[in-house]
């Protein structure tokens, strides 16, 4: 009795901390003393950089002169106003990106998109994609720039995006999202989204699609009270909690806890959150913007093989360009080296929808370190 | 200070842990003891210097009084008194204050020849407050752990601490924490319900027995633990919930610095069915 008691009194310390961590810690204080705004994470933990490749060649100033794109090939709709020799760098750098021709993907190489006998035919459907992907990048670049302004810096501007921020190589980024099946009608196999450990909200028993919701849409993040007593509040359970499951989705993708924005003694209230909270606050819309407005926006050219279990296609979220790194790659400004991925975009099209940061429900009063009055052009 | 007739039976000398029979007298109804003065030190010395903290500070509302903990970058290092100083000398007050009580308790039960079950019980309380300001830090390598000593401020520090690793609920000592601290008041609403019920009879009947209690709770639930039992199971059911709460902020940075939801993937992982 008393050595199975003894036994016992090894082994279940023994089973309780198998999970754990062990290894050193850093530790990164982000809020006044005695807040317990920290990001500490397990050395172990902490997701590694990404490697930046090189541009394909180095671009001269020269070579961006010369005959344009438009009229020295057919069907340049997006990049025409590149010169030629711009446009080639370009292209040779994207095909690295999204689909290298180093025999790690099926039909890697400018075949994945182009029909070499014809590089100017839209026949395959990722030529179509790979365009409306391009006008995608430069509206971000262009107008969504006050997400970026944590990496600005004089001497690069800010980190910007690249095909590479969420490719990394592979023609469908690695971290993307797509709609739940919708709940069945009788009680018998009916979880309501959620009671399931799923990866996509950090593995809570949260709502785990709260993209569908809150990163396509108009809907926003309303569930806090404004006052104490009464709240005159309406916010159901529910939608709190589709806001936790997008929080914690947001906290893994970043590698951050959720002091890394907030005070958790008030959510909502501006004057006591962190200046990322800002850059997270365009970022939503940022991502929005781009999932309506360009993803979805390509409706029936998405092909069966790449949308999710509900027939919508493969949306992006935090971690896509994330990738479990509060800064992407670093906050690398890799897109100096790739000029033609800033803009001006002219679209063609109804202009995108970034005119949301202008709204009323803006941030009344942002703190002083993210001031910007860059707001996202209307 | 009247002295109650039986309490002169209970003045004990000797029992003492140190000092010998130096400070082994009482002062009306309080005994006093080498223990005694160290407590009265180290909560005087404790108190005057959050009176300090709070003039130097911004405010007197006694809500948002706040002393708190020196940053992280001090590590284990003594800061200076207005940036968490004070904090650490106040900490050393606290852990000398509480250790004080409890040894004085010790000596008591040693005079009345009792068992150690009350300082045994306030130690726990005093593990669980030292867990938070002294061993979490130390293991973290940084007095900047510790909570704030101020009423909405440590509540703030408690929140964002949960926060820090996504969702607190899921963190599996606080879980047990949780169920016993639940627990606890429900055996005290049982055993105090019992207690009322047997000791306040309805007009003209008797006060019932104990035998009477264990018969009602044998009939309810199949079972009663009987009267001194019930007293064991509340100790263990407290002790427990105080124990568990110590170790769930131990673990929380030291041993995990994820989400706490992510903790429990080694269950989903088991070689079982993954």
């Amino acid at each position: 009795m008393t050595r199975k008691l003894a036994s016992l009194a090894l082994v279940l310390p023994a089973l309780l901390l198998a999970g754990c961590e062990f290894g050193s810690k850093t530790q990164t204080q982000v809020g006044p003393r005695g807040t317990a705004m920290v990001q500490i994470h397990d050395t172990s933990s902490i997701k590694p950089l990404a490697a930046v490749p090189e541009p394909p060649y180095p671009l001269t100033p020269d070579m961006l002169e010369g005959q344009r794109a438009k009229e020295a090939y057919q069907n340049v709709q997006v990049l025409g106003d590149l010169s030629a020799e711009e446009f080639n760098y370009t292209m040779a750098s994207i095909t690295n990106w999204v689909a290298p021709d180093n025999g790690t993907i099926k039909d890697g190489g400018c075949n994945y998109c182009h029909n070499p006998e014809n590089m100017a035919s839209d026949e395959k459907y990722t030529k179509v994609v790979a365009r409306k992907m391009f006008q995608m990048t430069r509206n971000i670049n262009a107008n969504w720039k006050p997400h970026f302004a944590g990496s600005q810096n004089a001497a690069a501007g800010n980190a910007g995006v690249t095909c590479w921020t969420c490719h990394r190589g592979n023609p469908v980024p690695q971290y993307v999202w797509s709609s739940n099946v919708a709940n069945p009608k009788s009680i018998k196999g009916n979880k309501f989204g959620q009671n399931t450990p799923a990866q996509t909200v950090a593995w809570a028993s949260l709502p785990n699609d709260p993209y569908s919701a809150l990163l396509e849409g108009k809907n926003n993040v309303r569930v806090q009270a404004a006052k104490t007593f009464p709240t005159d509040h309406v916010a159901s359970i529910q939608s709190t909690e589709q806001t936790y499951g997008l929080m914690m989705h947001m906290s893994q993708g970043l590698g951050v806890n959720c002091t890394y924005c907030h005070n958790s003694q008030n959510f909502a209230n501006w004057s006591h959150s962190r200046p990322q909270r800002v850059y997270a606050w365009y970022g939503i819309r940022m991502v929005r913007d781009s999932n309506d407005n360009y993803i979805s926006a390509l409706g029936n050219v998405w092909p069966a093989n790449r949308r999710g279990p509900a027939g919508d296609p493969k949306k992006i979220f935090c971690a896509t360009c994330h990738q479990g790194v509060n800064k992407p790659l670093g906050g690398y400004p890799m897109l100096k080296d790739y000029p033609g991925l800033k803009g001006p975009y002219v679209s063609a099209a109804a202009p995108a929808a970034p005119a949301a940061p202008a709204a009323p429900e803006a941030p009344a009063s942002v703190p002083v370190a993210a001031a910007d009055t860059s707001k996202p052009a209307a | 200070m009247a002295l109650l007739s039986f309490e002169r039976k209970y003045r004990v000398r000797g029992g003492t842990l140190i000092g010998g029979d130096l400070f082994d007298f009482w002062v009306g109804p309080f005994y006093v003891g080498f223990f005694g003065v160290t407590t009265i030190f180290f909560a005087a010395l404790g108190t005057a210097l959050i009176l300090y903290g709070a003039a130097i500070g911004p405010t007197w509302n006694p809500w948002l009084i706040s002393i708190a903990p020196p940053d992280i970058s001090y590590g284990l290092a003594l800061a200076p008194l207005r940036e968490g100083g004070l904090w650490q000398i106040i900490t050393i007050c606290a852990v000398g204050a509480f250790s004080s009580w409890a040894l004085r308790e010790v000596e008591i039960c040693r005079k009345l020849g009792m068992g150690y079950h009350v300082p045994f019980a306030f130690s726990f309380a005093i593990f669980a407050y030292v867990s938070l300001v002294v061993i979490r830090p130390m293991l973290m390598g940084a007095w900047g752990y510790g909570f704030p000593y101020g009423i909405f401020s440590h509540l703030d520090w408690v929140s964002n601490t949960g926060y820090q690793y996504l969702h607190f609920h899921y963190n599996p000592a606080h879980m047990l924490a949780v169920s016993f601290f639940f627990t606890t008041c429900l055996a005290l609403g049982l055993h105090g319900s019992l207690v009322l019920s047997a000791v306040n009879p309805a007009e003209g009947t008797d006060v019932k027995s104990p035998e009477y209690e264990d018969t009602f709770f044998r009939d309810l639930v199949g079972y009663s633990v009987g009267t001194l039992g019930i007293h064991r199971v509340g100790l263990l059911l407290a002790l427990n919930a105080g124990f568990w709460s110590a170790i769930c902020i131990i673990i929380s940075g030291p041993f995990w610095s994820r989400g706490w939801p992510e903790w429990w993937t080694w269950w989903l992982n088991l070689p079982v069915w993954s």
